[in-house]
């Protein structure tokens, strides 16, 4: 299929190619540090993430209105105002969630899968309800949208720059906030022995539902910044769950480490195989790599060596 | 080859003038209404349908849940405001239409089963609904073993002819083949990077296009094509894949949320449609889709349908006012919803042709049925169930509108199964 | 406690309740619809079937398949492939390039049947390939995730993410699968024209008659020791496995009958309602499956056709007069399930209906009947809270 192109041009379309698969790699960060979060340190499964997401979408949409009507002016820079309201709202919504719903069933895991499952639903009908059954279209600032032109041939789309950025941002937080403090700590040891952590003073209901509420989050941020790529609608939570899950999984649980590095494996899979077939083929061989090594070594990439 | 439109459309301007006028300003038009007393219930309806002296009940099928629902609602509201206009105006052989909604909810089980309860249960006269393939393909044999008739509003891939739907969207080669070969003669394209979402339609529609563009158009040739999952958000490797090909046009049939994503990464990517290199022409995009992608990601590329909001004629410009007084100043009209729109005008017309509610009456007298009142003028019922109609070519604008840069100058005729074109 | 009781295939109460659902499903549905309602009830049946095997799997076994509709589809496509190929004679096709092929092949420029559709054109493998289609795919999850003792959550997302894997592979490859569209307009079975509606009412009482075979070999299985060592697997694996029992061998036969019964579930669907798409086989029906069998109650059988019959009735109702309100009270149903009934209906039974009813009978100091035991027909050898331990694993 490279015939007749020159040296250059195939350097380029390599190097952009790269890219893309960078980009990805961001987009399933985002998607999945919260979850990942939520999951690997509380073993809560939330099926509800993607509407957490997409409340960022919106909350997003409802700042570049109020921006556009309100404070032209300073349109250009509404984006940064947006994810911070994204953060606060769907963590707010994280943390109701949480100590109506979810504290009542830390102990039965599957069942946690069922009650947020439901709860997707009801977020979905209420955004339809609320913002219309159609997809609301987010106008982003102009310096977000275009490329920069590195080359002749090498162009680097704007908001894959952005997304990248935010990705990086994202995890260097968790990561401090993870190792560097008192929160960090708690949750940390709540994982390893949720009594003994209670015994010693933490408090174990106040440290879950800052943690679900940070997860959720984190997940309205990546809706907010998905709203520069993707679609803002009722249903476009449901859009990323497997790849989310997939990810989580595949990475091992309660690695935020290995969440990384497998969304890092599967986007370069995935871009790779993209570029030599066809997109539909190329996200099914995806997926089932992922689930072949998944039964090879379901604990996923880096799961803490522990048997029960 | 359109007998049919020639002696027409110059001469119908002013009747359809007046007609659409009338059509949706009832007063005017009730001289002509037609009285039930005129039309005993007995006689009208001899097969026990959903008929009495004063109301006849038609079905509503579309899905207001799932993800189908941000495709459907507009094809409702169409064909709400046809049934209110038409009770208006003294209704159906003197008879006020009442109708049955139901939810397909975005499943194919269910709107076979929702179809089931509407021709069997609610004996409705006939049936306004469906927007995808596969629901359409799961109805299909509801309505013909329990002999109903529905009036299916969206472009398609062609490939059926069914006794028991009208096809009020265009079948794919009439859609593709003009669009096709206007960027041809127009802007001298000759190199064409297919792509779409993988699915019956974009499959079938991308294959009659090859076939045009490698048979029937000179020195042209596809130099890719390619299909993603639906709901696929990710396409910078096919945007790569494109800038190494370095085709004309970009024909892209992407749908739903997957929609939104590739225009917004396109321009991202640095093709801007409005460059014109390559160009990027569509034809699944509508005013609807629109919204969700934003106008500034999509103004520039062209979409081949028949129907533009934008269109300016009398018609188009009475309906385009009563769609937003009921429903919303903000309110967009694509393509589809259109169409939605012609179906309860174009069943009352063979109603009143037929004389008669009958299914069998009304499929009889079907064909030939002409509706000079539609806001895309003049379409006629052709013989295989599908409409004559125009196919344009339209220019997307920064608000979310389309410039109308071509028309066909004759009506195109419908052919849901092409020669040459398997 | 009263081995006697347990080692018995059906104790008299039991009976007595499997006697009122034949009432039901025989008797009362049949009299009491008209047709296209009991069509429609018996559409809902056919989940019935996979709710049933997610009792044993996920009430007994602590095994939550959130990929159920893998199974119900491969049964349901086997059977579809053998219609539409008895559909697609040369004369109904006259009008395709290549007459006599699928038509949707014939779409996709598909010139000739592939190899794998060829045995398809016998009933008899198509019957055996309903059941043994889904068997042996349970069979290879079951082996790979087992025995190397995956379990709880890993392995309802790995389940989740093999229905979309395959609803991807059955989209993407239209040209053998009808795609997205799914296999439509089936016609008829050996000449049997399946769409009129005395057809649709036989296929509802053979659809019922398999129904009961399911739950009877539910039942037997519960009652042999492998449903007591499933039980005890469910709540303390690693002591059975001390025990010297191969537990993994365990999980996947229960995996693989449960994907039998979904396998004839989704067969009996295709034939009732005359297609098959991959819409049954995603991650939203699957997860929905999962739903019928909780509201009926994951320890029971019977909970499980009860939850079935009333979650799909309240969908079709409640969609026909509010379809906006659906979703909010289906979201609502499975908080409530999880949040305050655990264990369903059949819990809601045995533990609020039939104590009262029995003070009832009491009260009125009748005391013909002897006294039932406290514990729970259908429901297992009933821990405080089973559901609890079910998912704790």
């Amino acid at each position: 299929m490279f015939a007749g192109y020159s040296a250059g041009e195939l350097t380029a379309i390599f190097a952009m190619q790269g890219f893309a698969g960078l980009i990805l790699f961001s987009v399933f960060v985002l998607m999945a540090l919260g979850l990942a979060i939520i999951f690997g340190q509380m073993g809560v499964i939330n099926m509800a993430h993607g509407e957490f997401m997409i409340l960022g979408a919106y909350v997003t949409y409802l700042v570049s209105n109020t921006f556009a009507t309100h404070l032209p002016d300073l349109f250009s820079i509404y984006f940064f105002v947006a994810m911070a309201l994204a953060f606060l709202a769907s963590g707010a919504l994280g943390m109701l969630v949480e100590w109506g719903l979810i504290r009542h069933l830390y102990r039965r895991p599957l069942d946690t899968l069922l009650a947020t499952w439901g709860l997707s639903l009801i977020l979905q009908q209420i955004y339809r309800s609320v913002f219309g059954a159609r997809e609301v279209g987010v106008t982003v600032p102009n310096w977000m949208m275009g490329s920069l032109p590195l080359t002749d041939m090498i162009e680097v789309p704007i908001n894959g720059l952005f997304v990248m950025a935010l990705a990086v941002g994202i995890s260097v937080a968790i990561y401090a906030l993870m190792f560097r403090s008192r929160w960090g700590r708690q949750v940390r040891a709540i994982n390893q022995n949720r009594v003994m952590a209670g015994a010693v003073g933490i408090n174990t209901e106040r440290t879950d539902r800052l943690t679900f509420g940070i997860g959720c989050g984190i997940a309205g941020v990546a809706g907010s910044a998905f709203t520069m790529i993707g679609s803002t609608g009722p249903t476009s939570g449901q859009l990323y769950i497997v790849d989310t899950f997939l990810v989580v999984v595949f990475g091992g649980a309660g690695s935020i480490l290995g969440t990384i590095a497998s969304a890092f494996t599967i986007s370069q899979a995935q871009s790779v195989l993209e570029f030599f077939l066809s997109g539909s083929m190329a996200k099914v061989i995806t997926l089932l790599v992922v689930v072949g090594i998944l039964m090879l070594r379901p604990q996923g990439l880096f799961a803490l060596k522990l048997r029960k | 080859m359109t007998d049919f439109s020639k002696p027409k459309t110059p001469g119908m301007s002013r009747r359809a003038v007046l007609a659409g006028g009338a059509a949706l300003t009832a007063s005017l038009f009730a001289p002509r209404g037609l009285r039930a007393q005129d039309f005993p219930t007995a006689a009208v309806n001899t097969t026990g349908l959903a008929v009495t002296d004063s109301t006849v009940t038609i079905g509503i099928l579309h899905s207001v849940t799932g993800t189908m629902a941000i495709s459907e609602t507009g094809s409702v509201q169409a064909e709400k405001l046809a049934i209110e206009q038409i009770n208006a105006m003294g209704g159906v052989l003197g008879r006020k239409i009442q109708f049955i909604q139901e939810d397909g909810a975005s499943d194919w089980p269910t709107f076979a089963e929702k179809a089931r309860k509407l021709l069997v249960n609610d004996k409705v006269a006939s049936v306004m609904g469906c927007w995808t393939s596969a629901s359409r393909k799961a109805v299909l044999p509801v309505f013909e073993q329990h002999n109903g008739m529905l009036y299916y509003p969206t472009f398609y891939e062609g490939l059926e002819q069914s006794p028991n739907v009208i096809y009020t969207g265009q079948e794919a080669t009439q859609q593709i083949i003009a669009g096709l070969d206007w960027v041809n003669q127009t802007k001298g394209a000759k190199s064409f990077y297919l792509l779409g979402s993988d699915y019956i339609w974009p499959r079938t529609s991308n294959k009659i296009a090859r076939k045009h563009i490698e048979n029937f158009m000179e020195g042209c040739e596809v130099v890719g094509e390619e299909y993603y999952p639906l709901g696929h958000t990710q396409f910078n490797s096919v945007i790569n894949k494109i800038k190494l090909r370095k085709p004309d046009v970009i024909y892209a049939i992407v749908v739903g949320g997957s929609n939104v994503a590739f225009y917004k990464q396109l321009k991202a990517a640095g093709i801007d449609p409005t460059k014109e290199s390559p160009i990027v022409l569509t034809i699944s995009v509508t005013e609807d889709e629109i919204r969700g992608i934003g106008g500034e990601n999509v103004e520039g590329s062209y979409a081949c349908m028949k129907y533009f909001q934008s269109l300016d004629n009398p018609n188009n410009i009475e309906f385009v006012k009563a769609f937003k007084d009921m429903w919303g100043a903000d309110m967009v009209i694509g393509d589809v919803t259109q169409a939605a729109y012609l179906g309860p005008w174009l069943w009352k017309a063979a109603v009143e042709a037929a004389g008669s509610f009958d299914i069998d009456k009304v499929r009889e007298a079907s064909p030939g049925i002409e509706l000079p009142t539609a806001p895309e003028g003049y379409v006629k019922i052709h013989e295989n169930h599908h409409l004559w109609s125009k196919t344009r070519v339209g220019r997307a604008r920064m608000d979310g509108q389309y410039d109308v840069v071509f028309e066909t100058a004759d009506l195109v005729e419908p052919n849901p199964f092409p020669e040459g074109y398997q | 406690m009263q081995i006697d009781r347990k080692t018995r295939f059906l104790t008299r109460e039991e009976a007595i309740y499997f006697g009122l659902l034949a009432a039901v499903i025989f008797l009362i549905l049949p009299l009491a619809l008209d047709s296209f309602r009991l069509n429609l009830f018996g559409k809902y049946l056919t989940y019935a079937f996979v709710a049933i095997g997610l009792v044993l799997c996920w009430g007994a076994g602590g095994i939550l398949s959130l990929g159920q509709g893998v199974f119900f589809g491969l049964g349901g496509y086997a059977m579809a492939m053998f219609l539409k190929l008895e559909a697609s004679t040369p004369e109904a096709t006259a009008i395709q390039s290549t007459p006599g092929i699928p038509d949707f092949m014939d779409w996709n420029q598909i010139t000739a049947l592939p190899w794998w559709w060829e045995p398809f054109n016998s009933l008899a493998f198509s019957l055996i390939a309903v059941v043994i289609v889904p068997v042996a795919f349970a069979f290879i999850i079951g082996v790979a995730m087992f025995r190397r003792r995956v379990g709880g959550v890993y392995f309802a997302i790995i389940t989740q993410a093999i229905a979309a894997i395959l609803t991807i592979l059955i989209i993407g490859q239209q040209g053998f699968t009808g795609g997205v569209n799914g296999i439509t307009d089936l016609r008829t079975l050996k000449g049997w024209d399946i769409r009129t509606d005395e057809a649709k009412e036989i296929l509802y009482f053979v659809n019922a008659v398999l129904l009961f075979a399911c739950l009877f070999a539910a039942q037997y299985v519960r009652r042999s020791k492998l449903g007591r060592l499933l039980i005890a697997m469910r709540d303390q694996e690693d002591r059975v496995r001390f025990s010297g029992y191969d537990v993994a061998s365990f999980k996947i036969f229960v995996f693989c009958l449960g994907a039998a019964f979904a396998g004839i579930g989704g067969a009996m669907f295709t034939l009732q309602v005359g297609f098959m798409s991959p819409t049954l086989v995603g991650i939203v029906p699957s997860i929905e499956m999962v739903i019928f069998a909780a509201v009926g109650g994951r320890l029971s059988i019977l909970g499980a056709v009860y939850g079935t019959l009333l979650v799909n009735w309240a969908k079709t109702t409640l969609s026909e007069s509010f379809p906006e309100l659906w979703l909010l009270g289906l979201g609502a149903l499975f908080i409530a399930v999880v949040m305050f009934f655990p264990n369903g209906l059949a819990g809601l039974w045995s533990e609020q209906v039939m104590p009262r009813l029995r003070k009832l009978f009491a009260g009125r100091g009748a005391g013909a009947r002897p006294p039932a035991a406290p514990v729970p027909a259908n429901s297992a050898s009933a821990p405080d809270s089973p559901a609890a331990k079910a998912a704790a694993e």
